[in-house]
């Protein structure tokens, strides 16, 4: 499936049907029917059986969720309020262009803008300060209250609207890429030769919480798990060195902890070791941040060995997410190097 | 007691790898218990089984890791920036020899701070006397991890200081525990615990695997008994201290009353603690699976989270005796 879209389709955590609905037929169609099940989160579940019962059973997972917006209420003026779902900085929400509600076969999307107060309107104090998410609204346009009500009732979900496109020397412009690089990998990579039992998960509600990775993991009981993700790269402006994370470019990160879980040592210096061997770009994530699936993973049931492979990724969480195509073929061909040589 | 605690204590072991200290542990129960492994997060699971075919089974937690400074980055000029695994008090962390596990010794140092700057780990780097970056990272990996290297010593008649004495201490307590447990009733599963201080991660792991009737975890707890206390009416020296609550779990108070009556048929005078913050392995047990009751049996130590973490002899003898007294 195009990374391209993967990307522009629409994918709030808790509303992931869309990208479930395509992840799921790529698996049917990959592995067959009986193969991929769906839990009550609404992750999907694609099992490779393997012929070998002596390898460790091995999960390899990817969230399907963007963050975004939910509608809450509009205003007499029929302008609609919301709130983010998931980690989104109001520093880079005003002026842009969403997409309200999700496309449907007979009803496309609404297209709306983040307004706020005019600049000429602005004091000297309103121009230095960050306007909270509470005093920003989306225009959709509409003439009043109940008009808006009527076409983006509360709880309607609101996507970035930007397009995927190909973006300077190799890299990629687009939104949703954390995490939807990881679901392409994880598509191209139900192929990779193993001889054990490998499974699949597509994973909901990562931005709302890692929400949907205990489940999935549960059900799927691996003995080690790779998390495929998307991660920040902060190597924008004079950003100390020390500070940035990971560079986009310089190959896929391995992660030694963050702030949900610590990678397996032994599997964090294999990675590294075998990526180093077989010329696949891999770097060290840098700063200790944030969090992922593999938190939830790695304590699931009776636990499991866990570590995370991101594809760097500058202003992450926004309309405008960027990353290289050469990592994201790292992530890819490191996971595939990983599995053949177990 | 007091060599156990000395060797568990010299030990590297911060959260995520504790393969030495779990190795060492295993050697002193070699004989002594039914039934050893390790899971995925490596815990160390010690089983002891019970006499009675209807007898309960009992989870005790202690855990080995410590807490240290995972290293994020390496400067041009060899100095090595560093992170927080688990609680590290930056205050405590000032100028303090630290050490790898690959015997590499370092020093950590707080860089001077800019006019309104406050002080955070951010403004810390490790020297490892190296000259430049490319020779540091000759020495030591992006992610290694290092762990203040003062040793165990003495103070006073009975008293102990070291890193990691949390949760070493409780470690030697419960080796100790499993060597001189005479045969008893009830299945006793001693769990040496894996990344407790990240999020006692290990403890929920190995709960749910075990499906115990009953937790207890044994773990250090704060001292109000120092200048400027924090007004906790808990003492070095006082004996052991039954945890009431604090903020990850509410003990089940049956089982504090009979471990407070298992201490006074054994004569152990002890102390009932109720801690507004922190938390121990308990916390995650009691909400593994369908729940189960928990208390945390507390040794108390001064300087928590620092390099010179003290313990008293008669608190770990104490405990010693309330626990057997319990499982008698």
């Amino acid at each position: 499936m195009e990374l391209k879209t993967l990307c522009e389709t629409q994918g709030l955590p808790g509303r992931e049907e869309k990208v479930r609905a395509m992840v799921r037929e790529a698996c049917e169609q990959a592995l067959g029917k009986d193969a991929v099940s769906l839990d009550g989160l609404g992750s999907v579940i694609a099992v490779r059986r393997g012929s070998d019962p002596t390898r460790p059973r091995v999960l390899l997972a990817a969230h399907m969720d963007e963050v975004g917006l939910m509608i809450v209420s509009a205003t007499e003026e029929g302008l609609l309020r919301f709130r983010p779902l998931g980690g989104v900085d109001a520093r880079v929400l005003v002026s842009k262009r969403v997409r309200v509600g999700y496309d449907q076969a007979d009803k496309p999307s609404l297209p709306g803008v983040i307004g706020a107060m005019a600049i000429h309107q602005q004091t000297a104090e309103d121009r230095k300060a960050v306007l909270p998410v509470e005093q920003l609204y989306i225009d959709i346009g509409a003439r009043d209250k109940a008009e808006a009500e009527r076409v983006a009732p509360a709880g309607t979900p609101v996507t970035f609207d930007a397009p995927c496109v190909p973006f300077g020397d190799g890299l990629v412009l687009a939104k949703a890429l954390d995490d939807r690089v990881g679901v392409y990998n994880l598509l191209r990579l139900l192929d990779a030769p193993y001889a054990g039992d490998l499974v699949f998960a597509f994973t909901c509600q990562e931005e709302g919480g890692c929400r949907g990775a205990g489940t999935a993991a549960r059900r799927a009981q691996p003995e080690i798990a790779l998390i495929l993700e998307c991660t920040t790269a902060n190597d924008l402006g004079d950003m100390p060195e020390a500070l940035q994370v990971c560079r986009v470019g310089q190959g896929v990160c391995v992660s030694f902890m963050d702030n949900t879980s610590i990678g397996n040592a032994e599997l964090y210096r294999a990675m590294l070791a075998l990526g180093r061997d077989r010329g696949i770009p891999c770097q060290v994530k840098t700063f200790v941040a944030g969090g992922n699936d593999a938190g939830e993973i790695q304590r699931a049931g009776v636990g499991c060995r866990t570590l995370a492979l991101s594809v760097p990724c500058r202003n992450i969480h926004s309309a405008a997410g960027v990353c290289s195509l050469s990592d994201i073929r790292a992530q890819e061909d490191l996971v595939r190097a990983w599995l053949a040589g177990r | 007691m007091e060599e156990l605690i000395k060797t568990l204590t010299a030990a590297y072991g911060p959260s995520g790898r504790e393969g030495e200290v779990a190795d060492l542990i295993e050697g002193m129960l070699a004989g002594k218990v039914d039934s050893v492994r390790r899971d995925a997060l490596g815990n160390l699971i010690c089983e002891k089984k019970g006499t009675a075919a209807d007898g309960r089974r009992i989870m005790l937690a202690a855990h080995m890791d410590q807490i240290g400074l995972v290293v994020t980055h390496v400067e041009k000029e060899g100095f090595l920036r560093v992170s927080n695994v688990g609680g590290i008090n930056a205050a405590n962390s000032r100028t303090r020899h630290v050490r790898f596990h690959n015997g590499v010794q370092g020093v950590l140092v707080e860089q001077p701070l800019k006019p309104g700057e406050t002080s955070s780990l951010r403004s810390y780097y490790i020297d490892i006397g190296a000259k430049d970056a490319a020779q540091a990272l000759s020495m030591v990996e992006l992610g290694d991890v290092a762990v203040y290297a003062e040793g165990c010593f003495s103070i006073g008649a009975h008293r102990l200081a070291a890193p990691a004495m949390d949760d070493r201490c409780a470690c030697a307590l419960l080796v100790k525990l499993m060597q001189t447990l005479p045969a008893c009733r009830d299945t006793v599963v001693a769990v040496f615990t894996a990344q407790e201080e990240v999020g006692t991660r290990g403890a929920q792991t190995a709960a749910y695997s075990l499906e115990p009737d009953l937790g207890i975890a044994l773990d250090v707890t704060l001292c109000g008994d120092v200048p400027e206390d924090r007004k906790l009416a808990i003492a070095l020296g006082e004996g052991p201290a039954i945890k009431v609550m604090d903020a990850h779990s509410i003990s089940n108070p049956d089982l504090v009353r009979e471990l407070l009556a298992a201490a006074d048929r054994a004569g152990v005078a002890c102390q009932r603690e109720v801690l507004p913050h922190g938390g121990t392995d308990a916390g995650a047990m009691q909400r593994t699976r369908g729940g189960m009751p928990v208390c945390t049996v507390s040794i108390p130590c001064r300087n928590v989270h620092s390099s010179c973490e003290i313990v008293d002899l008669t608190d770990m003898d104490g405990a010693l005796r309330v626990l057997l007294s319990y499982l008698a």
